[in-house]
């Protein structure tokens, strides 16, 4: 909260509209995500949450208003944006004839990188799956998918990161597995904005939390501050009950 | 990012290539049709079929050829419409890449699938007697007749990819174009068919381009008929990227 009005935002949403035929999705979205932050976009099914990122990541056009990432607009420089982002979709976006290591490669020769399969391996090391690499992505786990799915999206380091419900379907440990990932990168500058259903995770991560419902962006603030407009927490004695996610931990073994 | 359309259209040519080399039952499976057509026609219908002077599957292949290619490119049509379906299609539209070389490594992977198809036809042709003594100039202008015609059906495949709903539906389009060759002069001379059937079959590309053929494999002055195919074969061509491109824009906003 020190010096945010100093900076361009790395992402800067303005009065966007999108309807899908009479389906008014999008009336009205605004929104500023501050450079290097955690942005978590909440809203139930249907809300619209993954119209947004795409247009965002320019696979949608709006039909009104303004997105702008990284300084370009996603409209009028579509190029520029691309070369800014990086998108990890709703559902896992992996080939699945292609091995781990291949769909890798396959990411880091089209974003032109030098060495692509250093840059493969060290992706396969960080995201637990040097020893399925070789196989093909078809016989994978969803878990291993959907980490798949981030490695490749990590990959040429863009500024921003869009991610739609990334632990989705994941279990406890890939999804505290991914938590760790995402912070890690906000840590070393890069902007994520992440959609998900799952209240603890947008707690867990965000700098900020918007709502989106009806439409539009109907609250944004801090956890702080979202949890000052409920009537103060009353102070109640209660036995503190392990939750669910504990003893699955402690059974399991959170270790790997 | 244009100026990258070439080396990314090339890794993402590798990569459906990749595809392919892994699933070599589709090359055979585009084979295989054809293949059983040319067994039936010259062992079992042939010999009550008067085509003329020369063994019957020298006047067959040019035909069967046509049917290889649009029982190929189905297969086309399927890999576009998988990678819209598994969403890989997105995320490649989301990157730094040229964005048209996502459409382009399809087209040129359906030619080179066609390509070795057509070969493994000729082989089995050949086995069955198939002799040509066209020289290098001749086959010159067959491969250009085939891989043009590839290309047309190729871009008709890519709007059914594009635009359909299932998977059976992205191949389903082929399934006219195999028989087309039936109501043709591919399989039986033109003048034994009755008036309007003879009419049809006389005026559509499939008739000109297996004539065409015919006539270069046999080593005979090839007349109208090339540029008649010829025209055909651009103006498909031609219609087809128009449609699969617009389609196409619109697809990715
Ligand atoms: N291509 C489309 N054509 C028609 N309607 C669409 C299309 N894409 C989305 N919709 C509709 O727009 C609304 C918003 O969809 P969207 O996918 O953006 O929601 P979401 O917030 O991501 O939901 P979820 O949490 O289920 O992923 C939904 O009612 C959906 O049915
Ligand atoms: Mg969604």
């Amino acid at each position: 909260m020190t010096a945010d009005h100093v900076q361009e935002p790395a992402i800067r949403v303005r009065g966007l509209e999108k309807s899908y035929k009479e389906l008014h999705v999008l009336r009205g979205v605004d929104f500023d995500v501050t450079p290097g932050s955690i942005f978590a976009l909440l809203g139930s099914n249907g809300a619209g949450k993954t119209t947004v990122v795409n247009i965002l990541s320019t696979l949608l056009k709006a039909d009104a208003g303004t997105a702008t990432i990284n300084g370009f607009d996603a409209a009028a420089q579509g190029a520029d944006v691309r070369q800014s982002i990086s998108l990890t979709g709703q559902f896992a976006a992996v080939d699945g004839i292609l091995s781990g290591r291949e769909n890798l490669v396959l990411v880091a020769r089209l974003r032109h990188l030098k060495d692509p399969g250093a840059v493969a391996d060290d992706l396969l090391a960080r995201f637990s799956l040097t020893d399925a690499a070789a196989r093909k992505v078809a016989t994978y786990s969803g878990g291993m998918r959907r980490r798949l799915d981030i490695a490749m999206s990590l990959i040429g380091n863009p500024p921003v990161i869009f991610l739609d419900e990334p632990t989705t379907g994941l279990d406890p440990q890939a999804r505290i597995e991914v938590w760790r990932t995402v912070k890690e990168l906000a840590g070393r500058g890069t902007t994520v904005l992440l959609t998900t259903q799952d209240l603890d995770e947008a707690e867990e991560l965000a700098d900020r939390i918007a709502i989106l419902h009806g439409g539009r962006i109907i609250v944004n603030g801090t956890l702080a501050e979202l949890k000052r407009l409920l009537p103060p927490a009353k102070v109640e004695y209660v036995e503190k009950q392990p939750t669910l996610e504990d003893v699955f931990l402690a059974l399991v073994g959170s270790d790997e | 990012m244009t100026n990258h359309f070439f080396s990314d259209t090339g890794v993402l040519l590798g990569r459906s290539l990749r595809h392919i080399a892994r699933s070599l039952d589709t090359i055979i499976t585009t084979a295989i049709m054809p293949i059983a057509f040319m067994l039936l026609f010259v062992y079992v219908l042939g010999g009550a079929i008067q085509t003329g002077s020369g063994p019957y599957v020298n006047y067959l292949l040019p035909g069967i050829l046509l049917i290889t290619i649009a029982s190929g490119i189905s297969y086309t049509a399927y890999r576009l419409f998988m990678d819209m379906q598994s969403g890989i299609f997105e995320r490649f539209q989301s990157m730094p890449i040229a964005r048209s070389s996502v459409l382009w490594a399809h087209v040129l992977t359906s030619l080179v699938a066609n390509l070795i198809s057509l070969v493994v036809v000729v082989l089995v042709a050949l086995l069955m007697g198939f002799r040509s003594g066209a020289g290098a100039p001749a086959w010159f202008a067959i491969v250009g007749i085939l891989v043009l015609f590839t290309l047309a059906l190729t871009w008709l495949a890519v709007i059914a990819g594009l635009s359909a709903k299932s998977v059976d539906g992205a191949g389903a389009f082929a399934y006219p174009l195999i028989l087309l060759p039936f109501i043709s002069s591919a399989f039986v001379p033109t003048a034994t068919m009755p008036g309007p059937v003879r009419a049809f079959a006389e005026n559509q590309p499939v008739t000109s381009i297996v004539n065409a053929i015919r006539e270069l494999f046999a080593q005979q002055p090839v007349g109208a008929d090339i540029w008649i195919a010829l025209a055909w074969c651009v103006g498909i061509l031609v219609v087809a990227y128009t449609v699969a491109m617009t389609i196409y824009r619109r697809k990715i906003a």
